[in-house]
Parts: C-alpha cells; structure tokens; sequence
C-alpha cells in the first residue's frame, strides 16, 4: 500500500493532561504516549473520560480548565497533524461521496485531487459510489467513506474514537482488516469499549479507570502485526486477562 | 397526484359554500353563490387579472427583500456577538407591534404606491425568516464542527461550507411561513391606502355592495397565495434534496 504510506511518522507525548467538567475533575496530571507509528488503544467503561482525552490531543477541548502538554517526537506542534474519524461517520448529506471525502481541501481553499480520493474510495471498496449521496449508503459503508476521508487528509496522527461500535460483527471485523491496513505506518490512538478489537489493532492497550482517572502502569502489548485473527489463542488468552483488568478497574 | 388531491378539495370547499347558500338561503348581497362570483369574475376578469398582478408583485418582491433582509440579520447575529445583543430586541419589537398598527405610517412615509405595501410584506416576514435561519445556523452538527477544525477550517469557510448548508432546511421553514403570510402584508398595505391592487379592489367593491366583485378578488387572493406556496415549497423540495422528509404517522 505505497500510495498511504506517511513519511513523517511522529510520536506523541501528552504530560499533566488535564480536564474539568463544573468543577468536577474528570482527570489530572495525566501522562501517556502514542509511540511513533503504532496503534494505541484506550479502553474503559463510558464516561470515565476516553473521548475527552482524545479530543484533548486533538485540540478540541479547549476549556480554561483544561490543560496538560502535547509534545510531539519532532518538537513541532502537533495542531494541524491529526485527523479525526468518530463513532458516526459525519458524512455531509448536501455532497456526495467523493465530495465528502474532499472536504479537508474544500474547507482549506485548496486544489483537490478527485484522481487521488477516487484512488482512496477504490481502496475501502467504494469505488462504485463516489457519486453516491450519503444517505444511500449502509452503515459499514459509511464508515468506508469516513476513513476515505481520514486517509484523504494524509496526516501522520489519526485518532479515533469508537470508529466501529456502531456496526454489526462481520462489518466490524472487516473494517478492522482495512482500517489496520490503510493506517499502516501512521500513529494512531483508537478509543473502544471492545476489548476484542483493542486486542486485534492494538500494539499498546492501556485501560483507563477511575476518578480522576488513571492509565494502568503496565498497559498490554500484544505481539504481532495487526489485524490480529479473531480465533489467535493469544488475542483469546489475552482478551481473558484484558476483561479481567476491565472488570478490576470498574469497581 | 397532489394536483388531483387539491382539485378534489377545492371542489368540496365549493360544493360546502354552495350547500351554506342553500340552506341558509343568504341574500346575494350577504353571501353570493360559487356561480354568482364565477359570473362576476368572468364580467370582470381584466381588471381582476390586473389588480391581482400589482399584489403579486408586492408581495413577491416583499418575499424577496424580507428574505435578503432575514438572512443577512441572522448571519450577523450568528456571527457577531455584539450584534446579536442589539439586534435581538428590534427582532421582537418587528413582530411585537402588529403590521396593521404601522401601515398607516408606513402609508404615510412611503406613499400610495407599492413600496410601502412590499415595506409591509417584508416585515411581516422579517421575523419568521430571521428566526428560522438563525436557529440553523446555531443548530449545526457538533460533529460536523469538530471534523473542520481539526482540518483546519478557518471560520468562514466553516460558515460557507458547513453552517449555511447545514442551516438551509431550517431556512427552508422559514420561508414556508414567510410564504404563507406575506400576502397579509401586501393586503393590508393595500386597505390601508392604495389606488391598485387585490385588497384595493375588495374595499372599493364592498363601498359599491358589489359583494360578488369582493368575493371574485377573494377568490382570485386565496388562488393567489396557493400557488405561490405551492411554487415555493416544491422549488425548495427540489433545492434541498438531501433534508430528511419523514411524516411522524409511520411511527
């Protein structure tokens, strides 16, 4: 898969985040790395504070009582290098497929390349439907079309959030496949509540619990190259040891 | 079939008209039959036809620079914080005082011609319109927001290509309401002082007892104002293809 491989692979450190919600500390003093073109996982149950700390890296939350430090392995920042694909695909209704998947360069005033969104949509199977209007396609190809989108923008960070709850069993497992394939070589942090997947895409897992909430000292690394086989005795043994720390940490 | 469907109820809206002559046996000078009035019009088509294209002028171009006036006020608001202060109050001052307490003025300081009754038109739908659009352009998809910043949109790109269209079927309702109430604008305008127009010809047939005359500009008013609705909610039917467009009985 030359053609989304990312040359300028960065990894990123998040020390002291930090976020409020009324007063109510959600977490501090909250350290974790995203090493350079892997994929880390967060998991944990709803509501401990997973989506905030990914929209905190991503420079959305921007409270004032937010805070902490994103320092990438570059020393640039990191805003601007990050690209978004959440649990709904967030698709524009009023343009089509491959419109939608051109929106980064329709927003930013550029020229847009439909020869390489095409090349995109070719590779998440949606080749048919670049003409398609959104609301025509399924669910599993929506997300398709989303992480046409997320790849369109070619940044060296993606992160994601819940990217596959929403989708039957055997979407998920396909988008998985193609998800681990395209976002080869990129540094990503993936937010779930499924330990399964974590275990089948992720090269770190770490499971958030707790208020303020805290990552777990020595996070998962399961060996191998992602995906990882849904009937592997090793993700099985692992997602055993993985639901375990869930359960601990929930209590 | 829709076509079909009104003709069937105007036939029944006549045919109930007709049976409340009957049996009230109403003087002609009090309530004139269906065939009174098809008579009267028929003597009088020329004038009616004219009259009637004044008042459809009024009101389109009532329509036209209330909706221009709408949607810039709703852009300022949304978009300048200050200006949502200022212009919030003169907002519902404009649909506080009723049109028929300022027609005299606007009569007054506009003139008998047709400005002051497009004046009328245009702030009678000033309101609706505003409000709409407003609403749409505040309502707009968080996740739509968060996917542009994090591909660095700057704020009127954001607004150009993702609020506007967002707020559009919002503007849409707007305008269906507009559509359907700046006639009142326009006849009331007319009452008011005029030498031309619908209501114009209502009030001098009505000081003359020409009661069939005054039904004949009703009738030609009420067909009036249809098909402008019609020809409003089927272009914005045909503008907006992607809005959702389920009715709550298949729940």
């Amino acid at each position: 898969m030359p053609s989304t491989e990312t040359t300028s692979a960065i990894s990123v450190n998040v020390h002291s985040g930090a976020v409020e919600f009324d007063g109510a500390v959600l977490f501090e003093e909250l350290d974790v790395t995203l090493p350079q073109g892997r994929i880390t996982c967060l998991l944990g149950t709803s509501g401990v504070g997973k989506s905030t700390l990914l929209r905190l890296i991503s420079g959305l939350e921007t409270g004032p009582s937010n805070g902490g430090v994103v320092l990438c392995s570059d020393g640039k920042p990191l805003s601007g290098r990050v690209a978004l694909m959440a649990q709904r695909a967030f698709l524009l209704p009023w343009l089509n497929v491959v419109d939608n998947v051109l929106l980064g360069s329709r927003l930013r005033g550029e020229r847009q390349s439909r020869d390489r969104a095409k090349e995109i949509l070719a590779d998440v199977g949606l080749a048919d439907w670049a003409n398609a209007s959104p609301d025509t396609l399924s669910g599993g190809m929506r997300q398709r079309a989303a992480l046409a989108r997320t790849l369109m923008e070619d940044r060296p960070v993606v992160l994601m959030d819940e990217p596959f709850s929403g989708l039957d069993a055997i979407t998920k497992v396909r988008l998985q496949n193609l998800a681990a394939r395209m976002l080869k070589g990129r540094t990503v942090l993936l937010v779930t509540h499924d330990p399964l997947e974590a275990l089948r895409l992720g090269d770190r897992i770490h499971v958030m619990a707790g208020r303020p909430a805290r990552l777990d000292e020595n996070p998962l690394e399961p060996e191998g190259a992602a995906p990882r086989d849904v009937d592997d005795p090793t993700v099985l043994e692992a997602q055993g040891v993985l639901l375990r720390r869930l359960a601990e940490a929930a209590r | 079939m829709r076509i079909v469907r009104g003709l069937i109820v105007l036939a029944g809206l006549i045919a109930l008209w007709q049976a409340i002559v009957w049996i009230t046996a109403a003087e002609p000078w009090m309530l004139p039959g269906p065939t009174d009035v098809a008579l009267a019009w028929a003597a009088h088509y020329q004038s009616i036809l004219s009259h009637a294209a004044l008042t459809a002028a009024e009101i389109v171009l009532g329509l036209l620079s209330g909706t221009v006036l709408g949607c810039s006020s709703a852009l300022i608001m949304a978009y300048f914080r200050p200006a949502r202060r200022w212009l919030l109050p003169v907002l519902v001052v404009s649909q506080a005082i009723p049109v028929f307490a300022l027609a005299p003025i606007l009569v007054l300081w506009l003139g008998y011609g047709i400005v002051s009754k497009v004046a009328m038109a245009t702030l009678i739908i000033y309101f609706p319109v505003t409000a709409a659009f407003h609403d749409g352009l505040r309502r707009t998809e968080p996740g739509w927001l968060d996917l542009a910043r994090t591909m660095n949109a700057g704020r009127w790109s954001i607004l150009w290509h993702v609020r506007i269209p967002a707020a559009l079927p919002a503007l849409a309702s707007g305008l269906r309401v507009a559509t359907a109430v700046a006639p009142i604008g326009a006849i009331v305008g007319e009452w008011v002082g005029s030498s031309a127009g619908l209501g114009y010809l209502m009030l001098h047939a009505n000081a003359r007892m020409q009661v069939d005359v005054m039904f004949a500009a009703l009738v030609t008013l009420a067909a009036l104002a249809v098909t402008l609705f019609f020809i409003m909610d089927t272009g914005l039917r045909k503008a907006l293809p992607w809005q959702p467009d389920s009715a709550p009985d298949n729940d």
